[in-house]
């Protein structure tokens, strides 16, 4: 992904100083949600307003990802009877909010974390566990 | 004795590859990667689970196959008998629509099973060095001084009913709700049901909707070939005319065999059809029944085996995860979204991790082939060769093989530890989270019961209790075991 390779880049070449992991949030069940508590690490670099706001969106995005509707129920009905053939050659509903997911989180690290020497990285490659920020040592570092 | 295994992880190393290199359980046979260290290398090549990957990471499948391939071989040994000996003659006495009808149920059957097999069940990935250091810190440390360690866990509300997570000691992290280790295929799997030797893998979060399509599709093929087997034998049964009738009609198939024989020949086959059916059906029909009750109220079969929602481990407790409405529970279940893999199986390693995995892949090939006692061995070798490159913390040796709890212990996590030391803090680990199961195999417990699995409908809620127990709850099972296992010897 080209976002990575960007993004690899910068972490070559600045020092990592920490890295911060925002956990699940289970309170709803299963459903992949973060927790919104704002982590003292990140006190002096970020507005808090402003890390929360980004962890909403995540979350809200994830919901709509996750979300019984009834186009998911059209899609589900649909693989069944072709015995989720389709799944081989359609991308499901899951994998495009996922795409709208990475294009968020670059957004957001090219306008309001990297200039702050923070790196989000995206969930999903961390299995959808925790968010991952990395802070950099190198404070004036910008792209 | 905790400090010591908090020395293992340091947050300040330089980043690790997500996956540990430890790669000797899972290459698909054929695949020399001594002859090409240079070539980027995917993630499924260094995956740390048990698993088999085929067509370069595309497909995925438990490392023992199981029974698979019986499975494989029954359907089709059955569909072919019912299409080359009962088709022809029903469609002569009854209708066209059999064999297409037999035809559509069959294709239907093996893209299901094909699909449960080798799709990702919802593995998830282990947790990076710097997120299990960063767990550990979070733990609450009571006093370092304290022989037995705390049992890890975690507490959240769900609904309004406490949940407790448990830390996946393998895994190296706490296990989301309704997520259980797999002790076969060494994966934390999301939604856990169980893990299924007739298909091969674990049936988990992904795979479920398959495996539930299988398993109905394939009680409607039974049911059908059944019915038609049936009504084949009663039409040829039907007075001498029938007969003598059957046998002028067949004379074209074995031309040079007498008529008896040929008769014999059919009679013989169509027996054969009878017998698999007749087995199939009540257990395949128990089980899809058992399933669908599943689905119905959002339960995994981990869960209703364990009795987790029943009130049998506590007063008023019900599914934190049911939708109260059976449609909505259903539509949850199958018609969900269809979640990402979340292994990246076909991801590149970052050229700098290839070059440091393929290092510890020459030293170890010649040990590929040697039991699981010894796999234990090599793991230690291959951590304290990646140790040296990364302090990194020992991983999945002794959770991963509860049949060889005595001898993965000497080896087990903490490296730098004393063993006989090592051997009393797991002891002490032990009896907090020690469960009832009993420190049988589970392998062999389930496996045998899994011959049995045919002979009655009544068996399989029976079967799925003895091979799934041992798979849950993975963090501390195995714990359980040796704990069990030190007190004889101590």
């Amino acid at each position: 992904m080209a976002e990575t390779h960007s993004l690899q880049d910068m972490r070559q070449q600045a020092a990592v100083a920490a890295k911060v992991f925002i956990q699940r949030d289970y309170t709803n069940g299963t459903m992949c949600q973060f927790q919104t508590k704002f982590p003292s690490e990140l006190e002096t670099k970020i507005d808090k307003q402003q890390f929360e706001e980004t962890i909403r969106t995540l979350n809200n995005l994830y919901a709509e990802a996750e979300k019984l509707g009834s186009q998911s129920f059209i899609e589900g009905c649909l693989a069944c009877l072709t015995a989720y053939a389709v799944f081989l050659c359609m991308e499901t509903h899951y994998e495009k909010v996922l795409k709208r997911i990475a294009k968020y989180i670059q957004e957001q690290n090219d306008k309001i974390y990297a200039p702050r020497g923070l790196l989000l990285t995206d969930p999903i490659e961390r299995g959808l566990r925790v968010i991952e920020i990395t802070i950099y040592e190198d404070r004036s570092f910008t792209r | 004795m905790k400090s010591r295994e908090y020395q293992q992880i340091d947050p300040q190393a330089p980043p690790t590859p997500t996956q540990t290199p430890l790669p000797h359980h899972h290459q698909a046979d054929g695949v020399d990667r001594r002859k090409e260290p240079r070539t980027p290398r995917r993630k499924w090549e260094v995956f740390p689970g048990r698993n088999r990957f085929f067509c370069d990471g595309r497909i995925m499948m438990a490392r023992q196959s199981g029974v698979f391939p019986l499975t494989l071989g029954l359907i089709f040994l059955t569909s072919g008998l019912f299409f080359i000996f009962d088709c022809p003659f029903l469609v002569k006495h009854l209708t066209r629509c059999i064999p297409a009808i037999g035809g559509v149920l069959f294709v239907f059957v093996l893209i299901t099973l094909l699909q449960t097999s080798f799709t990702d069940p919802g593995i998830l990935p282990r947790a990076t060095p710097e997120e299990a250091a960063d767990i550990e810190r979070q733990i609450d440390d009571t006093g370092n001084t304290s022989y037995r360690p705390p049992p890890r866990t975690k507490e959240v509300l769900i609904n309004q009913q406490v949940i407790k997570l448990k830390y996946c000691f393998t895994c190296k992290m706490f296990r989301p709700p309704r997520t259980s280790h797999c002790s076969l295929c060494d994966n934390c799997v999301e939604r856990f049901d169980h893990h299924c030797p007739w298909v091969g893998n674990c049936v988990g979060k992904r795979n479920y909707r398959f495996f539930y399509t299988f398993i109905v599709s394939l009680s409607f093929l039974t049911a059908f070939i059944f019915g038609c087997v049936t009504t084949h034998l009663a039409l040829r049964a039907q007075g001498g005319k029938g007969l003598v009738f059957a046998l002028q009609e067949s004379p074209g198939r074995y031309p040079y065999m007498p008529n008896v024989f040929k008769l014999s020949l059919t009679h013989l086959f169509t027996a054969v059809e009878l017998a698999i059916c007749f087995f199939s059906v009540w257990s395949i029909l128990g089980l899809s029944g058992f399933h669908t009750y599943l689905v119905a109220s959002n339960l995994t079969t981990n869960e209703d085996i364990k009795g987790s929602w029943s009130g049998k481990t506590g007063e008023g407790v019900t599914n934190p995860y049911s939708h109260r409405n059976i449609f909505i529970n259903c539509c949850s279940v199958l018609c969900a979204p269809m979640p990402p893999s979340l292994i990246d199986r076909r991801g590149f390693l970052p050229a700098d991790e290839s070059a440091q995995t393929s290092g510890v892949d020459i030293e170890l090939p010649n040990l590929n082939n040697k039991s699981e006692i010894n796999v234990c061995t090599q793991e230690t070798k291959g951590l304290l060769e990646s140790a040296a490159l990364s302090p990194l913390l020992a991983t999945s040796c002794p959770q991963g093989k509860p049949q060889t709890a005595l001898s993965c212990p000497d080896n087990s996590p903490a490296l730098k530890s004393d063993p006989s030391l090592e051997l009393s803090q797991r002891r002490g680990q032990a009896h907090p989270n020690s469960k009832t199961y009993g420190s049988t195999s589970p392998l062999r417990t389930y496996t045998g019961l899994h011959k049995h699995k045919r002979a009655s409908s009544h068996t399989a809620r029976l079967t799925f209790d003895s091979h799934v127990s041992p798979d849950g709850d993975h963090g501390s099972k195995p714990k359980g075991h040796q704990g069990t296992k030190f007190a004889t010897l101590h």
